[in-house]
């Protein structure tokens, strides 16, 4: 069986599925039962200075398919509403009682040094392995000058690291908001910082849904609402890409990644490894399924890195960063087309209606006397783009094939007809 | 309690192999008992012998079937509906938890879609034609989907969903207050003509009132259909109107604008055996009415040993329903092989799971009693060179009642001046009889099946033609 430990930042994990900071790590039972059930490690729910913060009823909000399935939540908690010091004790106690175990501890503060100080100094002394700086809660936390407030000024984010790190030796993790324009300012901001590692993302400013009786934003505390956290696999794509950002930034290429965002199955945790993460953390689907979704993940993941011959993590961690790259370095000379398989097609035509109304009328429709009827890409017309293989509901009924072609690889930049190159 | 619902998923789970084992079986005569173990449904209490065959769906049933629907483009589910509902649309419109308009779409291709929902053979209809046949899915229970609609509009009560056009002054006659009659009626009201339904028995719905199996038709579903239709107004129906007893063709046709004949099918065929008029002997039709207007199901009387004619769907409800008021043995017994039964296979299979026993290859011979039935002798029959053929074997069933379902024919009193071909009435492509100004619709033709979705078709097609007869002129 396959080695899932991995190190982050000289940190050492049994794995490299972490809980992240949020209502599963909020006290010593849930954490006891995360480590029980197989986690690698938690980030403690964000600690602040007493005195700890109110929060209010109905936090939670959600976005489905038409199938009841989740496709998201969006939350409007805020951070640990207990006593530090409770918390402190209570890391204390898991500390000594799971020795194997990784606790991160998250804070935040207002942008004042000796604040950040003297938090980090008390949490640290509590036997945390690391510290995570939370600069990127969106909702409450940042009306007071905390969370994404800061988060989203790449000064105050070098600044806040700079502090904390001036006053403790463990490691400080920089978790990251996706609230911004360019990720790459805010990881660099952290570097600078001396961070590290940078976990990302924090949830997405959302409102999830309007309650269209009482006309308010869900989830609706007495008639309002506010926006929100997004998280869940809805956001994946949005990780996927800052981390790969980070990742192949070769200012930030070598500052560890703990990722998040999103990740529900060994299969995703295995895309954000193979973008250069070092380490994962999970929330939503802990919260929709309970701790025991880890199980899959770590069998899914060893059994899949069997499968391909990796023996440890760091055999593909990064794979994929190579061919993660600007859109003008694409081979404009590749060309794929569809290809329907008439013996699995069930003649549904939703390919053609989906290519005649909104793509390129490449799929022709014909149907015979008996009302049998038949689907065929005219490949003078197919693009390419496979908008006909991902919505047909047969599984390997629509192929994309590449086209062999003894065309070089040309890019934009080089491409006869790019103007731009004219100009040259 | 007796449950149907587990019957019903016992009923799905076996359809299959219960007609594999009929196929192995040949004359097909095993029995297949209930997998859900539960009590066989006659020794339940008779209210629950006679409940919904198949239970609505509930609200999170609904939302998960209409997302296996695939939404398919120029869908095979519409063109394979006599009434042409355009039914990934509705399915879609429950999906986005809009019921509502999903029945708006349905009773406006098919007023009686909430009958339909319930009395389709939707096995040979809209879901034997859905797309995911193809795959290894089951495909998506359109009936139920419909229904659920359907049911949805009517509880919410409120305003009729559809509106009248302005007044055009014309006015029909309709004869029938069945499918055919309904659907028509409620077109041509909503096209703005009047209308006036001669109806001959006491309450509106023909064979849904009075014809179809009572745990398909639950809870006075006829009655309520038939308010709901005349709900659009300029509707008017008049009872104990029969033709060529209390009503003239001639007169109606001198004081309507048009006259459409929803007639049905009046007379039933006989055997042409001796002893037919004994006592027991009756049409499966007539007991299936007398069931059906029975308020306590315990007071309609049933045989010993009842003995069923026919194979088709008329053959099985008298067989089943027959079983469940408590009959001893019910066989029903055909002439011919299983594949040559007009009832569907899911029919088919149901009377097996009521403990209906069926014999096939076998030609009523004999009807044995005095004065009353005591059993009946068949021929055994083979089919040999093209022809069905007796063996020159043949053996008795005891029986103290014999069911007679072996079709239905044109009542051709007062019809004496129209041209039929084939048992049914003629009509031209926009539904004219040879007769001008008088339109036919509904079992009294050959459009389709005779089905109750085919005559709500007829009665709306008829509807439109009539409506272009009359502003072109008329006769």
């Amino acid at each position: 069986m396959a080695d899932l430990s991995c190190t982050i930042a000289g940190i050492k994990s049994i794995n490299p599925f972490w809980l992240a900071s949020a209502p599963p790590t909020d006290k010593y039972i849930n954490v006891v039962r995360a480590f029980e059930a197989g986690w690698g490690g938690v980030v403690w729910k964000t600690l602040a200075m007493d005195p700890p913060v109110i929060n209010v009823s109905s936090r939670y909000g959600v976005h489905k398919d038409g199938n009841q399935g989740i496709l998201g939540i969006n939350n409007i908690e805020l951070i640990s509403d207990r006593p530090l010091e409770t918390n402190l004790e209570e890391i204390r106690r898991v500390r000594k009682e799971w020795p194997d175990r990784v606790i991160i501890g998250s804070m935040m503060a207002v942008i004042e040094e000796q604040v950040w100080k003297d938090l980090a100094i008390k949490i640290a002394a509590s036997g945390v392995h690391g510290l995570e700086l939370n600069l990127g809660c969106p909702h409450g936390m940042c009306e007071r000058g905390m969370g994404s407030a800061i988060g989203q000024v790449p000064e105050m984010v070098e600044q806040v690291t700079r502090w904390v790190k001036d006053v403790v030796d463990i490691p400080v993790f920089v978790k990251l908001t996706p609230n911004i324009t360019n990720i790459l300012w805010s990881a660099e901001a952290a570097q600078k910082g001396g961070g590290d590692a940078v976990a990302l993302i924090n949830t997405v400013n959302s409102i999830v849904s309007v309650d269209l009786d009482q006309m308010a934003p869900t989830p609706t505390v007495d008639g309002k609402g506010t926006h929100g956290g997004y998280c869940g696999s809805a956001v994946k794509p949005i990780a996927l890409n800052m981390v790969a950002e980070i990742a192949r930034n070769p200012d930030t290429a070598n500052l560890p990644i703990s990722a998040i965002g999103g990740i529900e199955t060994w299969r995703d945790a295995a895309e954000f490894l193979a973008l250069g993460a070092h380490a994962l953390q999970v929330c939503t689907a802990a919260m929709l399924y309970g701790f025991r979704i880890v199980d899959d993940m770590i069998a899914g993941l060893s059994g899949w890195m069997d499968e391909k011959g990796y023996k440890t993590i760091d055999e593909f961690r990064g794979s994929a960063i190579p061919n993660t790259v600007d859109w003008n370095a694409l081979n404009m000379n590749f060309d794929t087309k569809a290809h329907i398989d008439q013996d699995s097609c069930i003649e549904c035509g939703r390919c053609h209606i989906a290519c005649e109304d909104t793509a390129h009328q490449a799929i022709r429709f014909d149907s015979d006397e008996t009302g049998a009827r038949t689907f065929t890409v005219i490949d003078d017309e197919c693009v390419g783009c496979n908008l006909c293989s991902m919505i047909c509901p047969v599984p390997d009924c629509i192929e994309m094939r590449p086209v062999e072609t003894k065309e070089p690889y040309l890019t934009w930049p080089d491409h006869p007809l790019n103007p731009m190159k004219a100009a040259e | 309690m007796c449950s149907f619902k587990l019957l019903r998923i016992g009923i799905s789970l076996l359809k299959k192999r219960l007609i594999l084992d009929a196929e192995d079986e040949g004359g097909g005569e095993k029995m297949v008992q209930n997998k859900s173990g539960k009590k066989a449904p006659s020794t339940c209490g008779m209210d629950d012998n006679f409940s919904d065959l198949h239970e609505p769906l509930s609200e999170l049933q609904a939302k998960a079937e209409a997302a296996r629907c695939l939404y398919c483009f120029d869908a095979p589910c519409i063109t394979a509906c006599p009434t042409s509902i355009d039914i990934p649309t509705f399915i879609h419109q429950i999906r986005s938890g809009n019921p509502t308009g999903s029945a708006r779409t349905i009773l406006s291709e098919n007023i009686m879609g909430g009958t339909c929902a319930r009395a389709c053979p939707t096995e040979i209809l809209c879901e034997q034609a859905c797309v995911l046949n193809a795959s290894d899915e089951q495909p998506v229970e359109i009936g139920s989907l419909q229904r659920h609609a359907v049911d949805h509009l009517m509880a919410q009560g409120g305003s009729h969903p559809f509106e009248r056009e302005k007044s055009s002054g014309k006015h029909i006659a309709i004869i029938g207050a069945g499918p055919a009659g309904l659907a028509c009626a409620h077109r041509a009201a909503m096209l703005g003509h009047g209308v006036t339904v001669f109806e001959a028995k006491s309450k509106p719905g023909g064979l849904n009132e009075y014809g179809l199996a009572a745990y398909k038709m639950v809870d006075d579903f006829a009655q309520k259909e038939a308010d709901f239709i005349q709900a659009i107004g300029g509707i008017e129906i008049r009872y104990h109107q029969k033709l060529g007893d209390n009503l003239s063709l001639n007169e109606l046709r001198d004081t309507f604008d048009a006259v459409y004949l929803a007639i049905g099918l009046g007379n039933t065929n006989a055997l042409g055996l001796e002893g037919e008029d004994m006592d027991g002997v009756m049409d499966a039709v007539d007991f299936i009415e007398a069931l059906r207007q029975a308020k306590d199901k315990s007071s309609v009387s049933v045989g010993q040993d009842v003995i069923v004619i026919g194979a088709g769907n008329t053959a099985i409800d008298a067989a089943i329903q027959s079983k469940r008021l408590g009959a001893e043995t019910v066989t029903l017994v055909y002439r011919r092989g299983e594949t040559d039964m007009s009832a569907t296979d899911f029919e088919i299979a149901l009377a097996r799971t009521n403990d209906v026993h069926i014999r096939l290859w076998s030609s009523p011979k004999a009807i044995k009693g005095e004065g009353e039935v005591s059993a009946m002798a068949f021929d055994r029959m083979v089919f040999e060179d093209g022809k069905l053929t007796p063996t020159g074997q043949s053996y008795e069933l005891r029986a103290d009642m014999v069911l007679k379902a072996i079709g239905q024919k044109l009542d051709m009193a007062a019809l004496e001046s129209f041209e039929v071909k084939a048992g049914k009435l003629v009509v031209d492509e926009s539904f004219q009889t040879s007769i001008s100004g008088v339109f036919a619709g509904g079992d009294a033709i050959k459009s389709g099946e005779d089905l109750t979705v085919q005559a709500v078709e007829d009665g709306k097609q008829a509807a439109h033609a009539m409506d272009m007869f009359l502003n072109t002129g008329g006769r």
